[in-house]
């Protein structure tokens, strides 16, 4: 399949392997952004590509993993409601509240319904105008422009019946955020090139400037990876601090107008709590007043909702590339995909998943 | 006065049963495991094969069970009732079984237009015509509107294992060749497309089919066949992993190898979803010695069911009790068995 065989080809990915192996004469820590491309690291085991100098610090960049405990007890308030139908993207259903999941909420008998699309779910209110469809709109800037395009549609079909629960979180201030903290290890970063297909990669430029790391605007494909790897490694091992496009193929440096545009009719920036990382100033979206009618915190008041996350859950250090997930003592015993007592255990998008699905506990695997 | 019951129930983290715990992984294989099982125990339920395998007056019988409730129930390439019959007739063949008898069992939702019954109801005679078995016996049932959904069939099927024949994951061992007939993850991609009302530039049908035709062939070719399996819900990858846990062997499998098409790959891509965890309802995984692999890949060649054969993979020592593969990019990875449904990603 075009843009999809070339770039999982074994050849291209030995010989960039090497180039980076030649590339590479000291340590570097690099942060990829975003879960789908931990995923892919894991999934084509990358990290036995690299060399060992190269070490991959898995970021925050998972929308169901960072999404704040309390939202999702708020999702969860909100669907047990009788009058509801709450649709939500699959991967949202399992991640754990701080009693139970939205599937158990399924179980339990309140109608949750897995939807592809926003606008899936904008037309199950029209269907349905007797009961209230709420959609989780969760996600970075990639889901931004549907979700916002749901309210417009639903302002159009003049429907009282539609309404997004709307957590969206916000790529450039998260990488400040780790950027500033004490402890940040972090020498470059492979940034997400989903989001930066929508929202294009200007903003990077003064973080990259500020904080004097390359920043290189990576894609999902092993291919993709290796050639981000080896413009950031390259570029720290020259000294110099870039913003470079390596997924050129669908980013732009303005990124996509129209989708824009969408995003800041319906939303305005916010400050947003990050499950396991804390209050991240002006990091993520909010429902303008403007459309307050579609904004399912200004309809349903659910109370103050009190949150409790398991003590012995490291999600945190781990969202921020302190700890790998087989550090967390844990991982593997009382937390599992069946049984997870963090997010980033839930999503498979999730760091701690993904080390679990791959890798299990580190063992070495052997071919023979 | 206190009392112990005389059962407890298991401990389960979970006090309702999810949708999840259907879904063909780790969470079906505690309910089984936890529920099941530990009651119903006995010698011919432990061997944990797609059918009960066991001998009377010196005859090797195989007996199954399924029950099919997918919607919707017409679909790109078949509907519920060729599913029902080929399933079992699939079940009864990987046992090594010829399939004779098949019973059917029906629970119509009222109100199920009589024209669709009949449509399925023919597709269920070619289906078994195909196979070559006569469906003996059956039930009907109807429930109230509302508390079914459309059609819900039951089969069961019994058939006779040759003497000369022995499948069991028990013999599979190191050095074994792992061969596969076909295309996978066609019919979970048909079932989704239809329901989910995805629409792709081709239209990806199920890929359905009576395996016994393809498994009578094998085992005339080979007396080396060691395991089959029709990897259905949860894909190739939860069937290889409970063979692999079983046999207590390593699997090794080459992700190149792996027959899919540019369709189902595409929709595996935009949905991100891993095919290898996706339901198929023709396919066949054989495990045999390898000094006979090239002839029983000839003969599933010339098959109809099995003209995109390969060998997939082999058994190792290495890595008991796991499935390991080599990538496309050359590393390799553990393919391990999934917890519940696949769950699509949000970006």
């Amino acid at each position: 399949m075009k843009y999809i065989d070339e770039y999982r080809n074994s050849e291209t990915a030995k010989f960039l392997a090497e180039r980076i192996q030649k590339a590479t004469s000291k340590s570097w820590n690099i942060m990829e952004v975003c879960g789908g491309q931990t995923h892919t690291i894991l999934k084509y085991s990358i990290d036995e590509l690299l060399p060992k100098e190269i070490n991959l610090i898995h970021g925050p960049g998972c929308p169901v993993c960072v999404t704040p405990l309390e939202m999702i007890d708020k999702a969860i308030a909100i669907a047990s409601r009788k009058d509801v139908i709450f649709a939500s993207f699959g991967d949202m259903l399992r991640v754990p509240g701080s009693e139970i999941d939205l599937l158990t909420v399924k179980a339990n008998g309140g109608d949750v319904r897995m939807v592809y699309s926003p606008l899936d779910a904008v037309k199950i209110a029209k269907q349905n105008p007797d009961k209230k469809v709420i959609f989780f709109a969760v996600g970075f800037e990639t889901t931004a422009p549907a979700n916002a395009m749901s309210v417009i549609e639903a302002k159009r079909l003049n429907l009282k019946n539609y309404s997004i629960l709307c957590s969206h979180v916000l790529v450039p201030p998260a990488i400040e955020a780790l950027l500033s903290s004490q402890n940040s290890l972090i020498q470059g970063f492979l940034a997400a090139g989903h989001v930066c297909t929508v929202m294009g990669y200007e903003e990077y430029i003064p973080l990259s400037e500020k904080y004097k790391v390359p920043i290189v605007v990576t894609g999902f494909e092993p291919i993709d990876i290796l050639q981000g790897v080896y413009q950031c490694a390259k570029q720290l091992e020259e000294k110099k601090y870039e913003v470079k496009n390596q997924y050129s193929r669908a980013v732009r440096r303005e990124g996509n107008l129209s989708a824009k545009k969408i995003i800041f009719e319906v939303f305005e920036v916010t400050d947003r709590k990050w499950r396991g990382i804390g209050n991240i100033p002006k990091s993520g979206y909010k429902v303008k007043a403007k459309y307050s009618m579609f904004d399912s915190e200004k309809i349903y008041d659910v109370g103050d909702i009190e949150v409790n996350e398991s003590p012995v859950c490291i999600a945190g250090e781990i969202l921020q590339g302190i700890k790998k997930p087989t550090e967390c003592s844990a991982f593997g015993k009382e937390c599992t995909p069946e049984h997870p007592l963090g997010a980033p255990m839930v999503s498979t998008e999730g760091a701690c998943a993904a080390y679990f699905h791959y890798k299990k506990f580190d063992t070495a695997i052997s071919e023979k | 006065m206190d009392f112990n019951l005389s059962c407890p129930i298991p401990k389960s983290e979970y006090d309702k049963v999810l949708l999840a715990h259907g879904g063909g992984g780790t969470l079906s294989h505690h309910l089984l495991q936890k529920i099941f099982f530990s009651q119903f125990k006995n010698e011919l339920l432990d061997v944990q094969h797609d059918g009960a395998m066991f001998e009377i007056d010196e005859n090797k019988f195989a007996f199954t069970t399924d029950s099919y409730v997918v919607s919707p129930i017409f679909f790109p390439g078949g509907n519920i009732g060729e599913l029902a019959v080929n399933g079992t007739v699939n079940d009864l063949a990987v046992c090594g079984a010829k399939p004779l008898f098949i019973s059917a069992g029906f629970i119509i939702e009222e109100g199920f237009e009589i024209e669709e019954l009949w449509k399925i109801v023919l597709s269920m005679k070619s289906a078994a015509d195909k196979a070559n078995v006569k469906i003996v016996t059956g039930d009907t049932k109807v429930v109230d509107k509302g508390k079914g959904d459309k059609l819900f069939i039951n089969t069961s099927g019994i058939g006779l294992i040759e003497k000369d024949v022995n499948i069991s994951p028990a013999n599979c061992k190191a050095g074994d060749v792992i061969l596969l007939n076909g295309k996978i993850a066609e019919h979970g991609i048909a079932i989704m497309s239809a329901r989910e009302g995805l629409e792709f530039e081709t239209e990806v049908i199920s890929d359905t089919a009576p395996l016994n035709g393809l498994v009578d062939l094998i085992l005339l070719t080979s007396k080396n066949v060691h395991v089959m399996r029709d990897p259905t819900r949860g894909g190739i990858a939860s069937s290889l992993n409970e063979i692999a846990s079983t046999a207590e062997v390593g699997i090794l499998i080459d992700e190149n190898k792996i027959p899919i098409s540019e369709e189902v790959k595409g929709a595996c891509e935009i949905l991100g979803l891993d095919p290898l965890y996706i339901a198929n309802e023709g396919k066949l995984l054989v495990f045999a010695a390898e000094e006979d692999s090239e002839k029983i890949l000839n003969v599933m060649r010339s098959h109809e069911f099995g003209r995109e054969a390969q060998i997939i993979g082999k058994v190792v020592a290495d890595n008991p009790k796991s499935v390991v593969m080599k990538t496309l990019v050359g590393s390799t990875r553990i393919v391990d068995m999934i917890s519940g449904e696949q769950l699509p990603r949000i970006c």
